[in-house]
């Protein structure tokens, strides 16, 4: 970044949509395609690893890993979806949770230091590809394909008229927008944070290196928002990931419920 | 930045990345699927039947100790009625034991009491029968001696003296009668 400043001269000029356009590695991989495979392997690793040796009573290490799975598994999956069919749809909720947060994190972490939903591509491939097909194989499955479809577009306790106007707006939400909004929830909040983050560093590397006299000190508070953004960074990474979990198990559930 | 011929859009997907996006998520939950989430399972189910077992196991404990305690207190109840049975047998059977020796040592009295007033009945008569004879023969003697006279016939000696006696005898019973 601080190249591109320097390159520009000695005018300021704030980080764009350009600076989430980062050139190939090598051949046609980028920096965010080898992070996500980097988090895959390290979510794998840690679960393996981790679940290697449980015992009936935990140690402490079993004791986190226990926390962060019964996170997933009891206040997402299995408050959103129902006790009686969580289980199945478990493994999904948890791997969408852990490989969301992961990928969210990396954008804080020194080298690593990219947000992968921050490009648009992997969170709707999540979205699109892997929970709508779910969500509606799950509720035709229960329902039938006739009884799925009215139960999702036609929900009870309306007067007849309404439906006029309801049904198309169901239709809508459930089968457009839903997994559009999942995608573009988690793409917009990585993408704004890490532009954020950036125009402070950027502007803190300009003050102190183009300022005059007093106008460096300035640089100090540039720095100060930079670090206080990483931190609030983590809560917004942390909380997306959750959303994200939790919308899925909540479509899930929806599509399953026996009624509204 | 060079590469940037075209404007760079965020909002449109890399095909690329959607692909190997999705690859690798599908590779994380079908080990999540395949191998994390069973163990967890497992576990949690171990964890659940032994905690279930514990429950179990300390009813049936709780439970025993209680048909123990039953057991107790009956049997402690039937030892209480047991030793007052005993105890009443005993004093019943003091009571007969008292009552025979004392039947007993009535008896014991009175046949002593017998025996010695039969003993003195027989002494007396004895020495009745020998002061009889005794004063027979000094009467006599005395009488030979004052009256002089021999009193050796039979008869007459034995006519008088028997006289004599039943006269003391007389005497003597109106001197008891009178004392």
């Amino acid at each position: 970044m601080g190249a591109l400043v320097l390159a520009a001269g000695d005018e300021f000029t704030p980080p764009t949509a350009e600076a989430f356009n980062l050139p190939p590695i090598f051949g046609w991989v980028t920096k965010p395609m080898l992070l996500v495979v980097l988090s895959v392997v390290l979510i794998i690793g840690f679960f393996l690893l981790s679940s290697r040796k449980l015992s009936v009573v935990p140690g402490k290490g079993q004791f986190l890993v226990e926390s962060f799975y019964d996170f997933g598994r009891n206040n997402i999956a299995r408050e959103q979806i129902g006790s009686r069919d969580f289980l199945r749809f478990l493994p999904l909720i948890l791997a969408l949770f852990s490989f969301v947060l992961v990928n969210n994190l990396f954008g804080i972490i020194p080298i690593l230091q990219f947000p992968t939903m921050s490009h648009i591509g992997f969170p709707l491939a999540l979205s699109v590809l892997v929970v709508y097909p779910v969500y509606h194989y799950a509720g035709i499955r229960r329902h039938g394909l006739g009884g799925y479809l009215k139960h999702q577009l036609v929900p009870p306790g309306a007067p007849k008229p309404v439906y006029l106007l309801l049904t198309p707006i169901e239709f809508f939400t459930k089968f457009i927008m839903n997994p559009l909004t999942l995608a573009i929830r988690v793409f917009a909040a990585m993408f704004a944070g890490h532009l954020l983050i950036m125009l402070f560093g950027i502007s803190a590397e300009f003050l102190l290196l183009h300022g005059d006299g007093i106008t460096k000190i300035f640089s100090l508070f540039s720095f100060g928002g930079a670090l206080a953004m990483t931190f609030i960074e983590v809560l917004i990474m942390s909380i997306q990931a959750f959303i994200f979990a939790l919308l899925s198990a909540n479509y899930i559930g929806a599509a399953m419920a026996e009624e509204h | 930045m060079i590469l940037a011929a075209e404007e760079y859009n965020p909002v449109m997907p890399h095909v690329a990345e959607i692909i190997i996006g999705l690859i690798a998520f599908l590779l994380l939950l079908w080990v999540l699927r395949k191998f994390v989430v069973p163990r967890f399972e497992k576990l949690y189910e171990e964890r659940t039947a032994k905690i279930e077992g514990g429950i179990e196991k300390a009813e049936k404990a709780q439970a025993e100790a209680e048909q123990a305690l039953e057991q107790y207190k009956a049997q402690l109840a039937e030892a209480r009625t047991e030793a007052a049975k005993i105890r009443d047998d005993a004093r019943l059977e003091a009571e007969t034991i008292k009552a025979e020796l004392r039947a007993e040592a009535e008896q014991e009295a009175s046949r002593i009491v017998a025996q010695g007033e039969a003993q003195l009945q027989q002494q007396r008569a004895q020495l009745v029968a020998e002061l009889r004879a005794d004063l027979g023969r000094n009467s006599v003697a005395l009488a030979s001696r004052i009256v002089g006279e021999s009193l050796e016939d039979e008869a007459r000696r034995r006519g008088t003296v028997d006289r004599f006696l039943a006269e003391l005898d007389a005497g003597a019973d109106g001197a008891g009668a009178r004392n």
